[in-house]
Formats: structure tokens, sequence, C-alpha cells
């Protein structure tokens, strides 16, 4: 699942060749200001992969720790310094820990939602789009209505929901309940968006000469689907995937801050974390709300950058090209005509 | 071109939304009927004897089957008939009535700060592509729309309100003010202003500056980014070059053909906004106390009452749809062109 | 014909624009001249940088272009000039029609805000009635019937939409008009009437028109002198009457016998197509192409000749001066090379 969500574009061997350079393409195609969007973009969401990764060796303690190993207790809000870089939050956590972990749950939470939203949302468009018919206009329907709905509203109810469900099944206790939930709410969102895409364009591809003549020389509907449509749909994924990894993480923050998503026993989360800091505010306490908000914000507009940076290298009319200048050289020494 | 297309128009559009409000009923009634358990349990389980639990869910409907409950949901809706909360017996559409006027006023107020802030900025952006005042109004523009407004929120008052002072940390007025506006329209600015209570106005507007910027600035980078793309895509239309061509100042070409050509499919997609304005609006006012249907909802979610969450839910869906179908029409009519 | 009368001379003009494999030499080294009431014919393949030039008489290039050489505006060197002096000649002194009538109007502005904006722009003093007066005048002299004043763009069709281009150029009284292709999008019928008023034009305000297009019909029916153009460069130019008579250059020559008429038999073309403009071939531009070529076209550009009235650049012009052994035809390698090319 994990793979699917990164290197979405890479299925097919025969294109496995110049693969390296295909991802980097979109570096090397832009120029001035949007190239330099789509690389501090991709540093800045490489900082955040990486402390999701290590976090165990980059957070001094565990999110969920209140004492030391030989039981002396954490003091209770203590300002940033000494033993606590960023400070202690009410519940006696240390904030670069909870900071640090949060990415991990940022990162889970994200790739898990695109990776079902991709997953479910991919298949039914191309189906819907080349089958067409009844199941296409049930479909468009209900997505329609599903993309109209505040998107926020949606994982609301969702995530109330879903944690009554979740309880107890493996997914949940492999990831947790909190994760889950949170992802799976997420995923309900995204699908609309992939279906749309996938299937408006399946329906102009599926017109186009090439799948015609497919057809025509009697390739079965599923070679179709899998070997024509399918690589031509999915090259206008990674854009959609990676603004709504940055809408993912506003959202998981908000069900957080809502108190609806994962709570602080279970996993490190920037939106609960807030959400308790939101009454330190009128005792003039800072810390434990400011680097939790920083980690969001930061991770929100790394994300939205290179989003942002690759639709300008996928998008012709908002691309600018790398032109060459024009050095006019002195004239040849006949003028002509 | 014929006198009677636009009316056709907004019939077509109309027609369309009943199917999609309906989809939407049915997903929220489906979604938060297969929950296990059942809702009255789930709201106030631990405060009733059984036999009251059963003559709640008996007097709720909520032993009949599944479809005749859909059926019967179906024409509360259509009388407006949202039904009672489970937890404390209050109609929705007396929360609605009673605390629709707080979140009106802030969205509003919200959207006022966002378009008068986001579209000159995204308009300077487009026009002057590439320069330092675009880049640096494009990173701002991400990052108010990358930063949650809870964050934003959080920040306003802990600076504004807590180490400077000038604004109060919550609520939407002063407890005396609140007592003091004589109730008319339920919109306590609306109705402070109608009672011609300076004061009760100026404390009001006191206290929405920092939830209306909050929520603004969220708007604001979506404007930025909208207004900008459109301007850049305008400023290389035709009949820019056609302008410049019959020598028309890069003054007047800016704002009369390139930004007024941008505005178009600008306002187009703000209906798109309004669902994004909503769900601000639901962060904001938890953020402030301010006394809105978010706070209502957050409320009901943390009570586990289905019935007050499925109504508020609903309600707020259907203000999106209708609202983006009035910014359709509205589009038709300013836009020449759109004739359907 | 003193100098005076000449409008726009142009003198070793050369644009390039740049792309992301380098320079493009759209133009590159033209000269030409115009006179009051003049029409002059720019005709050449698509991509031959014809269009390039027009706008470049403008100042309309896209970014990254650079022009140098002389261009004199009545007298004037407008190469010379401010940009923002070069633009106040744009719509009083300099105009241009397009070839795409249909997106060329402010979709959100009647056609009175147009006229009253032109108007506006280049005489502030003009008052409200005036200004009424004369785009009513004007609009009437194109067909336009009065009640359509008030009217949008997107409720003419095309053809409609081209006269009120070509009526708000005129309503300014320029003294050179670049009309780009102005009837390759309408149909033969607007086409006619089009050139029609475009010739009537010249006559009543004895303007200079620099007429773009790559048919040569309309060049025959509408224009003086004509300049064929090729890779870039202004092949032959001369009075259109004899050029077409009796060509000098090849390429006018197979330009010429690919028209089709009534007459024609088969179809004819030249083969290959025009070069790349990043790096065009050396020598005469043509030669790859050119069914006359020697081998001095490959290493040396021709000389430009004049012959009654009309210069040619093509080594068939100066046969003496041709270095000895170099006039033997070019043999081709391959005719898909220059397919290819």
């Amino acid at each position: 699942m994990a793979s699917i969500a990164t290197t979405p574009t890479g299925a097919k061997p025969r294109r496995r060749s110049g693969l390296g350079r295909r991802l980097l393409s979109p570096v090397t195609r832009t120029t001035g200001v949007a190239r330099w969007i789509l690389v501090a973009g991709l540093l800045l969401t490489l900082v955040f992969v990486v402390a999701a990764v290590f976090a165990p060796w980059l957070a001094p303690y565990d999110f969920a720790q209140k004492r030391l190993a030989d039981g002396q207790a954490f003091p209770k809000m203590t300002a940033p310094g000494g033993d606590h870089l960023l400070g202690t939050n009410d519940q006696f956590f240390d904030v670069l820990s909870r900071v640090v972990w949060g990415s991990r749950t940022a990162v889970e939470v994200v790739v898990l939602s695109i990776a079902a939203s991709l997953v479910i949302g991919v298949p039914l468009g191309l189906v819907s789009g080349y089958l067409g018919g009844w199941l296409d206009r049930v479909l468009l329907l209900v997505m329609d209505a599903l993309f109209a709905f505040p998107s926020l509203l949606l994982a609301i109810v969702f995530a109330f929901l879903l944690r009554d469900v979740l309880g107890g099944t493996v997914l949940a206790d492999v990831l947790g309940v909190g994760v889950t939930s949170a992802a799976l709410s997420l995923t309900v969102i995204y699908i609309p968006q992939y279906y749309r895409v996938v299937r408006n364009t399946t329906v102009s591809a599926r017109e186009a000469t090439y799948v015609e003549a497919a057809r025509a020389i009697g390739a079965s509907r599923w070679t179709v689907m899998r070997s024509y449509l399918f690589p031509n749909v999915v090259s206008s994924v990674p854009v959609i995937g990676t603004l709504n990894a940055a809408d993912a993480i506003g959202t998981l923050a908000a069900l957080g801050f809502l108190g609806l998503g994962i709570q602080p026993q279970e996993a490190a989360e920037w939106g609960y974390d807030l959400n308790r800091a939101l009454d330190d505010t009128s005792a003039g306490i800072w810390w434990t709300g400011l680097f939790p908000g920083l980690a969001i914000v930061l991770l929100v507009t790394a994300l939205t950058l290179v989003g942002e940076g690759l639709n300008e290298t996928v998008n012709p009319t908002l691309r600018r090209r790398k032109l060459v200048a024009v050095v006019l050289p002195p004239r040849d020494e006949k003028v002509r005509s | 071109m014929s006198p009677g297309s636009l009316p056709r128009y907004i019939v077509q559009r109309l027609l369309l939304i009943v199917p999609m409000i309906w989809v939407i009923l049915t997903l929220v009634f489906l979604v938060l009927r297969v929950a296990p358990g059942d809702p009255v349990t789930a709201a106030v389980g631990d405060r009733l004897s059984a036999e009251a639990l059963a003559e709640r869910r008996a007097a709720l409907g909520l032993d009949r089957p599944l479809l005749q409950q859909y059926l019967e949901y179906l024409g509360n809706v259509a009388r407006l008939d949202f039904g009672q909360t489970i937890s404390d017996n209050i109609p929705i559409i007396d929360i609605v009535r009673d605390n629709g006027g707080a979140t009106l006023t802030l969205a509003l107020a919200g959207l006022l700060f966002a378009l008068l802030v986001g579209v000159p900025l995204g308009a300077v952006a487009g026009r002057r592509r590439d320069s330092i005042s675009d880049v640096v109004i494009r990173l701002f523009g991400v990052i108010t729309y990358a930063a949650p407004v809870f964050f934003v929120g959080l920040l306003a008052k802990l600076f504004f309100s807590v180490q400077l002072g000038w604004f109060p940390t919550s609520d939407i007025a002063t407890p005396i003010t609140k007592f003091q506006v004589e109730t008319r329209t339920r919109i306590l600015l609306l109705d402070a202003a109608l009672g011609g209570d300076t004061d009760a106005v100026i404390d009001i507007l006191h206290h929405l500056v920092l939830p209306a910027v909050t929520l603004g600035l969220l708007l604001c980078g979506v404007f930025i980014r909208l207004v900008r793309v459109n301007m850049l895509q305008s400023l290389k239309a035709d009949y820019v070059e056609a302008a410049r061509a019959r020598g028309i100042t890069e003054r007047r070409v800016t704002s009369a053909y390139a930004f007024r050509n941008a505005l178009v499919p600008f306002v187009t997609v703000l209906g798109l906004q309004i669902a994004l304005l909503l769900a601000g609006a639901v962060l904001t006012e938890s953020t402030f106390n301010w006394p809105g249907l978010g706070t209502r909802l957050i409320d009901y979610i943390t009570a586990r009452d289905y019935i007050a969450v499925q109504g508020i839910v609903t309600l707020f869906a259907v203000v999106v749809v209708l609202i983006s179908l009035l910014v359709d029409v509205v589009n038709a009519l300013i836009d020449p062109r759109i004739r359907y | 014909m003193s100098a005076s009368d000449v409008v726009v001379s142009a003198e070793g003009l050369r644009i390039w624009y740049g792309t992301e494999r380098g320079p493009v030499r759209a133009v590159d080294g033209v000269s030409f001249e115009l006179r009051a009431g003049e029409t002059l014919g720019l005709v050449g393949e698509s991509g031959c940088g014809k269009s390039t030039l027009g706008r470049g008489l403008l100042d309309l290039l896209p970014e990254g272009s650079k022009m140098d050489g002389s261009l004199r505006y009545q007298g004037h060197d407008v190469l010379a000039m401010s940009t923002s002096r070069r633009h106040a000649l744009r719509g009083s002194d300099l105009a241009m029609i397009f070839q795409e009538p249909l997106t060329r109007l402010n979709p959100l502005m009647r056609i009175r805000e147009h006229f009253e904006e032109a108007l506006r722009t280049h005489e502030p003093g003009v008052g409200k009635d005036e200004l009424r007066r004369r785009s009513m005048e004007v609009l009437r002299r194109i067909g336009i019937p009065p009640t359509r004043y008030e009217s949008y763009p997107h409720e003419f069709s095309g053809g409609m939409r081209q006269r009120l281009m070509i009526a708000l150029a005129l309503a300014l009284r320029p003294a050179f008009i670049v009309a780009d292709e102005p009837t390759t999008a309408l149909d033969v019928l607007v086409e006619a009437q089009i050139l029609e008023m475009l010739h009537d034009l010249r006559s009543e305000i004895d303007t200079a028109l620099l007429l773009i297009t790559h048919n040569l019909g309309i060049v025959a029916e509408a224009c003086d002198r004509v300049a064929v153009m090729y890779a870039g460069e202004i092949v032959e130019i001369g009075d259109a009457r004899d050029v077409f008579r009796n060509p000098r250059h090849p390429y006018t020559r197979e330009l010429l016998r690919s028209t089709i008429s009534l007459s024609t038999t088969g179809l004819h073309y030249i083969p290959g197509a025009p070069p790349d403009l990043v790096e065009p071939p050396s020598g005469c531009h043509f030669h790859p192409r050119c069914p006359d070529a020697m081998t001095v076209c490959t290493t040396t550009a021709p000389p430009v000749v004049e012959s009654a009235g009309t210069l040619a650049a093509c080594w068939l012009q100066s046969p003496g001066a041709i270095p000895a052994g170099a006039e033997e035809p070019l043999r081709r390698r391959e005719i898909s090379d220059a397919d290819e090319a």
C-alpha cells in the first residue's frame, strides 16, 4: 500500500529505464521561482519524513512519557530550556518529543488515507468512466454529493462513527484505533477527487484513437483498461496526491483539535496538543501551542509547495519555460536583402 | 438570448440540486444509523434506566424498521423538521435559529476580510509574475492557507489578547451587551444596530475582529492563489494583446482587461469556497468560544448525540449546496457571455 | 515619390526569440519600405517569421525576444525610442489587425466602451458627443448598424467582429497598419468584404498597409507590392504583378506553382518542410529544398540583386559572381534528408 502512495507512476516496467530521471524531471524541467519552490518543498517534506521514520532516536523522550527512567517526574508546564528543549505541557509531556512523534502520526495517517483513496477511487473511476451506463450515473451522483459536502464535516461524521465501529479490528490493533479511524475518515473525503479526475480522463481517453484501435484488434475490456487507460489516467495523480496530503495534515489536526482524533496515550498528534494548549493561552504560556502549530504549518506548506511546483510543470498553461537568453551576435560581414 | 433563458437556467440548476440534496440526506442518515448501538444509549445511556431508554427509543421511532425511519426522516426534512436532540430535547431548528446568526456574522466578516485583502494581493502577484512581491505574496498565501485556523487563533489570542490586551479572548460580546440587546432578528450585531445601541455594536465588533481575521486569513490564501492564476491567464488572452496594439495604457489593460476578466472565473469558483468557509467557521468558533452552530456541533459530538449531529451536519451541507447554486446564478447575471 | 512619403522602413531588421533550445532566428536581416497609401503583401509558409515581423513592428514580441537593425517610422528611429514613446505610437500611428477576431475584443466590454476607450486614450480632450459621432461614423462606414453600438462582442459573428477590429483601428486614423492574416479564420464571402474594406481605407486615409498572408490570391488581388519570406529572410521583394509574372527566386516560383486554381491539373508542392530556425541551413536557407540548388548555395548566402525594381537573393541572378567550379548542380545524397529537416 505504501509503495503505491509514494511512486504511483512507476508501475510500468518498460518505463523504468528512465525512472530516476523521470522522477527528477519536474525539478530539471522547471526554472526560476517554480524550481526554487519545488526544491524547498521537497527538502522540507524530507525533514518531516526523516523525523517520522527516526522518531524513536530523534525524540529525547517517548510521546507519552511523564517521568524519567529513574522515576523522577517531569515538571508541569516548564518553559523551554534545560532538559526540555521546548518545555513541557499540562500533561507533563515533553513538547519536543510530542512534536517529533507527531510527524510519525501525521505521515502514517496521510500515507494510509491517500493509499486507501487511490485503491478505491482510481479503479472506481476507471470502471465508471469506461463502462458508462447507469453504474456511471449513480456513482457520479454519489461522488458529486460527497464532493459538495464540506469535507471537514464529512470527516467529522466519519471520525465520530468509525471510532465505535473499528474497535477490535486487525487494522486498529496494528495502527491503533485513533490513527485508523482518522485515516479512513480522510479517505472518504479524497475518494471523490480521484474518482472524478480518473473518470473524466477515462471518458475522454476512451474515445481516443489508440484505444479505439486496441479495441478494433480485439483487446478485451480488461486489457484495454489495464494496459491502455490506466497508465495514461494515472499521470495526473501525483499532483492531486500531494495537495491532498497537505489537506490531510490540516484535516487530521482539525479532527484532533475537535477531540475526534487520536487520544494522547495512543500517539502524539499535533491537533490534540493545540486543543490543550488553547487553555494555556490565558496564562500566557506559548510553547505548548507554538511548536506543534509550527510543525503543522511547515509540513502543510512544504507539501503545498511540492504540489504547486509539480502542477506548474504538469500544467503547460502555468509553466514558464526555461528560455535560453537571446544574445544577438554582431552581424555577418554581408547584410542580406 | 431569449429573455426567458436565465430563469430556465435557474430552474435547471434547482432541479439538479434536488437529487444531490437527497443523496446527502441519505448518506448522512445511513452513516449515522449503521453505527453500532443506538443513538439514545450513546447519548444518555449512562443517565437513564433500561426501561426509560427503551421508552425514548420508541418515542423517537428508533425501534421501527430502518426503511420506515428513513422515509419518515425524509418527510420530516421536507417540512424543515430536523428532529430533536436526544441529550437535551431541543428541536434542531431552534438551535439553528439561536446560533445561526453568530455563525453568519462570523462567516460574512471573514469573507469580507478575505475579499478585501486576498483579491488585491492576488491581482498584484499575477501582474508582477516572478517579482519579489509575487514571491512574498504567494508565500503569504501558502502559509495562511497552510496554518490551521485554530493555530492562527491561538497565536492571535496569545499576542493580541493576552500580551497586548487589545481584544477580548472569546465569546461574541460581554454578558452585559448580550443581556441588554433586544432580540429582533437573532443576529446580535444586527439587533444592536437596529436598537441604536452604539456601545453594544462597538463591543460586538471588538469581539469580532480576531475571529474574523483568523477565519479570513484562511480564505485569503485561497483567494490570492485563484486571482493570481486567473490574472496570469487573462493577461495572456488575445484581447489583452489587441488592447496593447491599440495603445491602451498598461494601467488600463491591467484593470479593465486582465483584472476584470480574471474576476469572472474567480466568482465562479467562489461558490466552492463556501464549504471551506463553513469548515473554517466551525474551527474558529471552537477556538474563540464563539456561540455559533459550530460550537454547538462540537458540544453535541462530545455528548455523542447522533440526532443533533445529523441535523446540524445535514443543514450545513444543504446550505453549502444552496449557496453554490446562488453563486452560479449571480455569476450568470454578471457575465454577459453566460446565457444558458 | 519623395522620401517623405516613406512611412515605415526597415533595414537589416533582426528579431530573435528565446526558447528552451536556444534563440530562434525568426526574422534575420530583413529590409523593406512602405509608402503612404501602399499595400505590401508579406507571404510565406507557416513559421517563416512573417507574423513575428508584424508583431515586432509594434513591439508586441513575447518576453525574451531581442530586436536590432534599423526601423524608422516617418523618419524617426523607432528602436532608439524609449519603451513608453514606442508604445505611445501604438493605436494612433501604428495599428494591428489580428487573425482570430473572435477572441480579440474584451468580452466584458460593450462595443461603445471599446470605441470610447480607444479614442479617449489617444485624444483625451474629446467630448462625449464627439466620441459618439466619430464612433458612429466609423461603424457606418464598415456596415455595422448603430443599433449594435451597445452590444457585447459575443453577440457578433466572426466576420462582424473582424470589421469591428478594423473599425477600432480606423477610428484612430493610423498611418500604418499591420494586418496579420485578417481573413484566414473567416469564410470566403466575408474575406472579400474585409479585403475590400482594407482597400478602401488606404485610399481614404492614405494608410500604409502590411498585409501578412499565406494566400497568394489575396496578394494578387489586394497588394501593390509583395515580399516573399523564407526562413526569416525576404528572398524576393518587388511589384506584385512583376513578381507573379516573372519570379526570380526558385522559392517564389515553387510557391506560385503550389497554388490551386481552376486550371490546376495536379497538386504541386515543395518537398520537405521549412527549416528549423534555431539552426538554419548554411548558405542559402532554401538550398535543401531548392530544385535549382548549386554547390555554392550550400556554403555562401547569395547576394541581393536588383532587376527592374525587384530585389531577389539567389545565385541564379548573379551567375558571374559564383566562384569557379561552384556552379555544379547540387547532388543530393538523399531526398529524405530534406524531408526530415
